[in-house]
């Protein structure tokens, strides 16, 4: 009989998670030398390149200790970014134990603490592990004070490492043997199995990872999702080595994964229970919530013609990411689109590179935004999320939008800048917190409109780096919201509409002029563009008109030299939108996205 | 005179005595090159022979400076064209030629070898603006020159000129324009400096040296320069160029613009037939080579696309007061409302069946092509 040990490894972003991840399948030969890269886990290139986990992963690290025990590690491989939290929350939930990796030079950050809160409301057994203790900047003893005073744990069990260099690996498969305890549940009860992810397949359709607490399930069972009471026959069975390992059956306390026919990962629901449909567990494993969009933006094609190409891109995207949703947008501006809501900035980033990349789709996005709320005269509430839906203003008796709660590690001599920053994007009730000698953890009420943008880049630079960044959202506050519309010669560009706080306005108005004045090609006659609310202009910006444009000579025979030019601006005229009579090049949409002038 | 669908010839001569620091065509200072050039033309002249049958209404013999070429010289030339190729009657066979270059010995030369047209490149009468140009020519040598033209038997002769850089003024250029007019040419070219890259004017535009002209000045002199020349009488029958009366236009250059066959001989010269195009290697070395081992010296070649048909007909077009032939615009979607824009905005005229430039189209002619190129997309908005 085998052992199994369920655990995963929490960091903050870059302290070398899917680096350790490697090391520790490395060392069980998983995988010969050959096939072995860098990020195993990571199979998307995006994720490569970013170097990080957008899609988590499971993997089984059979290994057998000194006194030749023989164990299954299920790693349980969790996305590294505020944007997922549900998602590292439910893989959690399917863990006994969490490796908790800090760097040894940038030490405790503010996702470490986020992460821990994490594993402790799952009463996970917590192991800190100390990264990169092979770099020459490495502070080990600081990092020990700040494990002790910052998170509360004993720095003695902390494990010293370098995943890069494969020091430590040994102690960290000791720990995870000795400390984290084997799974408790009864393969006899009903069964319960907790659904963490779920990957499609084009050849077998959906396969779901879970996490069996309790029960037995086999090919040829009926299971049911228990959130919306679906049923399905179950196909197989497995665990994840590298690739899917077709199992007879999965039990209690086994990680794996079940292929049951379900076609889209859309009909299975992360943090649902399953069952089996002839004897139900009496009731669903806690914890599951719908995860909602946070973040909206208008998706439309370049060309109005590749509408049809980017609905089949989009179902195909949705195959494999449940998580993004969209219906049907159109906008004066730029014909048929869609409406996407998106976990956070980041989600939106991916998806419109994978769009691009991956689907070949040429896209305009207009302004992200947050939902916000409008409570009327007549007593109605209305949430939009959609500038062009903003309710007429007379009739609006108050408006809302989200809140968050930021928490903000940073070195105490960043504190003023991070204190401006903060103040700058409309922050209220702040507090600072000293854990540790010259470190403070900052927290602000931030509007979640302020940080949707470019907060996290901002604090990155102001703090040279070291200021890291977690936030939950919490509720929803009065605020005076106004409509900014953006008019080129007169016409207004819906799409370039965006809803902001009024004393915010006139700023983002100037901005966004500016910007599209640097990015709209002149034209032979001159294009005013306006900033408005309701009627009233507060900001403008004019492209002046061309007056000359007429090469002197065509180059004795050469035409083709000629042609060649103009057939260049032809390419570069399928990225223009025409609004009125006026050219307006994708790169000003994407431009007027960004907030910041510095 | 000119006939569309009778082929143009182009001799390429490479060389130059000094080379301009504005000019980015091919050309080389050793003239040691002449006799294999020579040779390579007599090779490329016999590769097209039997495929350009039917006689050539043009021949223009550009450069380079040809007019560096001796009596002996292009009088071989001249004999290697007329031996390989046949001509119509009436022939307009022109030479550009170097205002030093001209003396009544070559001029007689020029016209016993049945040369009938003159273009002279005087850029300026200004003595400081031929400094500037690095001209090896002074304004009074080119009065000189110009003297032994006229007491020859020349009558259609053009001049070349240069205008629109930095510092210069309106009234120099008047003064360049009314004393070249009283020379009585039949032609004028008038080509706004362009400072390209790769030319050493455009590396001293990019090291800061050199400044551009505005844009606003730039049309102002455009503007003033098409006025004055037609004030005195001369169409303005192309972006840069002027002509007393239409039988004085460049029939030559006409078969470009109106995309009338022509075959170029000569490095890096250019040419088209039956919508293909194809241009021959730069390098005089690489030219003469190519031809020893038996090999045609083209470089590249292309077969246009209806597509990349209709995109030249419209860049083309666009450049000549001819103007481009209505079905070839409202042919597509939208261009209707285009086409009303523009001349409602006095960008464009139509008149018979013909949609042409006005000045205001002349000074914005490489923006129009694209205007009639809308797709389907983007026009979007004229939906709504």
């Amino acid at each position: 009989m085998k052992h199994i040990r369920n655990f995963s490894i929490i960091a903050h972003i870059d302290h070398g998670k899917s680096t350790l991840a490697d090391r520790l399948i490395q060392y069980t030969n998983l995988v010969d030398e050959r096939q072995f890269r860098d990020q195993i886990l990571d199979t998307m290139d995006i994720e490569r390149e970013r170097g990080i986990t957008i899609k988590s992963q499971t993997i089984d690290l059979p290994y057998m200790d000194n006194d030749g025990r023989e164990f299954e590690l299920n790693l349980i491989d969790t996305p590294g970014h505020v944007d997922f939290s549900y998602e590292v929350s439910r893989a959690l939930a399917s863990c006994e134990g969490v490796l908790l990796l800090v760097d040894a030079s940038q030490g405790v950050e503010a996702q470490t603490l986020a992460n821990l809160y994490a594993a402790m409301e799952h009463d996970l057994v917590i192991i800190p592990v100390i990264n990169k203790i092979d770099l020459p900047v490495a502070d080990i003893e600081r990092v020990k004070l700040e494990i002790d005073h910052e998170l509360g744990l004993d720095p003695d069990s902390a494990i010293l490492c370098s995943a890069k260099e494969g020091t430590g690996i040994e102690d960290i498969f000791a720990a995870i043997t000795g400390r984290i305890p084997p799974p408790a549940g009864d393969p006899e009860k009903p069964l319960s199995a907790l659904i963490f992810d779920a990957h499609y397949d084009p050849f077998r359709g959906t396969i779901v990872s879970c996490r069996l607490f309790d029960g037995t399930v086999r090919p040829g069972d009926m299971i049911r999702l228990m959130s919306n009471g679906t049923t399905y026959k179950v196909e197989e069975v497995g665990i994840f080595h590298l690739a899917r390992e077709q199992r007879k059956e999965l039990t209690a306390g086994m990680v794996g994964y079940i292929i049951a026919g379900i076609k889209t990962v859309s009909d299975t629901r992360i943090g649902d229970t399953i069952t089996l449909d002839a004897n139900p567990a009496p009731a669903p494993l806690p914890g599951f919530k719908e995860v909602k969009p946070v973040v909206f933006s208008s998706i439309y094609p370049i060309a109005s013609d590749d509408y049809q190409s980017l609905l089949e891109a989009l179902e195909k995207y949705k195959l494999n990411d449940a998580s993004l949703i969209y219906q049907k947008d159109s906008s004066a501006a730029l014909g048929q689109g869609f409406r996407c809501g998106f976990l956070g900035l980041l989600h939106l980033e991916i998806v419109q590179e994978r769009l691009e990349r991956e689907f070949d789709q040429s896209i305009i996005m207009t302004a992200p935004s947050v939902q916000y709320r409008f409570i009327l005269t007549d007593g109605d509430v209305i949430v939009v999320d959609n500038p062009l839906y903003y309710p007429d203003p007379a009739k609006i008796k108050a408006s809302e939008e989200p809140f968050i709660r930021a928490a903000i590690l940073v070195p105490e001599r960043y504190v003023g800048a991070v204190m401006k920053l903060c103040m700058d994007r409309r922050g209220v009730n702040s507090h600072l917190n000293y854990p540790t000698p010259g470190r403070v953890e900052v927290t602000f009420d931030l509007p979640l409109a302020e940080i949707i943008f470019d907060f996290y880049d901002k604090l990155k630079s102001i703090t040279q780096g070291y200021g890291s960044f977690d936030y939950e959202i919490t509720d929803y506050r009065e605020s005076d919201l106004v409509r900014l519309d953006i008019l080129v010669n007169g016409e207004k560009v819906d799409a370039l509409s965006i809803l902001v706080h009024r004393d915010r306005a006139r700023d983002r108005a100037v901005t966004i002029c500016e910007r599209l004045k640097e990015e709209i090609p002149r034209q032979q006659f001159k294009i005013a563009i306006q900033g408005a609310i309701g009627g009233k202009i507060i900001a403008r910006s004019t492209v002046s008109a061309f007056r000359k444009d007429v090469t002197a000579k065509c180059y004795g025979g050469d035409i083709t030299r000629k042609r060649k030019l103009l057939e260049k601006q032809k390419k570069g005229k399928r990225r223009m939108r025409m609004v009125g009579n006026v050219e307006i090049p994708q790169s000003a949409f994407m431009a007027a996205l960004k907030t910041d002038n510095e | 005179m000119n006939n569309k669908d009778l082929p143009g010839l182009y001799v390429h001569v490479p060389f130059c005595k000094t080379k301009c620091p504005y000019c980015d065509f091919y050309s080389i200072t050793d003239p040691s090159l002449i006799q294999s050039w020579l040779d390579g033309i007599e090779k490329e002249a016999l590769i097209y022979n039997r495929e350009w049958l039917p006689a050539f209404d043009t021949l223009y013999i550009g450069g380079g400076t040809p007019s560096i070429l001796d009596e002996y010289g292009l009088g071989r030339l001249m004999d290697i064209l007329r031996n390989s190729f046949s001509f119509a009657p009436d022939t307009e066979v022109t030479i550009e030629v170097n205002p030093d270059d001209i003396t009544a010995s070559r001029l007689a030369c020029y016209e016993a070898l049945g040369i009938n047209r003159l273009s002279i490149g005087v850029q300026s009468l200004q003595e400081a603006e031929l400094r500037f140009l690095q001209r090896r020519h002074t304004a009074i040598a080119a009065e000189r020159a110009i003297g032994l033209v006229q007491s020859s038997g020349f009558r259609n002769f053009g001049v070349d000129l240069m205008y629109g850089f930095h510092g210069q003024t309106r009234k120099s250029w008047t003064d360049t324009l009314e004393r070249v007019l009283s020379w009585g040419p039949a032609h004028l070219s008038c080509y706004q400096l362009t400072l390209s890259d790769g030319t050493p004017f455009g590396r001293m535009v990019s090291e800061g040296t050199l400044k551009r002209a505005t844009e606003e000045q730039e049309r102002q002199f455009f503007i003033h320069t098409s006025h004055f020349l037609q004030d005195h009488g001369f169409i303005h029958y192309e972006v840069s160029n002027f002509a007393k009366g239409e039988e004085y236009f460049s029939c030559h250059n006409l078969k470009y613009w109106q995309r009338a066959p022509y075959l170029g001989l000569g490095p890096g010269a250019h040419s088209f037939r039956d919508n293909a195009r194809w241009w021959n290697c730069r390098s005089v070395r690489d030219y003469c080579r190519l031809l020893l081992e038996g090999k045609r010296p083209v470089a590249g070649q292309e077969r246009l696309s209806p597509e990349q048909v209709r995109l030249e007909m419209l860049l083309l077009g666009f450049r000549t007061a001819r103007g481009v032939d209505m079905d070839d615009i409202v042919d597509q979607p939208f261009n209707g409302e285009v086409l009303a824009r523009l001349t409602s905005s006095g960008i464009v005229r139509v008149e018979e069946n013909r949609v042409s430039p006005t000045l205001n189209g002349y000074l914005i002619a490489d923006r129009l092509p694209l205007m009639f190129f809308s797709l389907i997309s983007f026009f979007i908005k004229v939906f709504y």
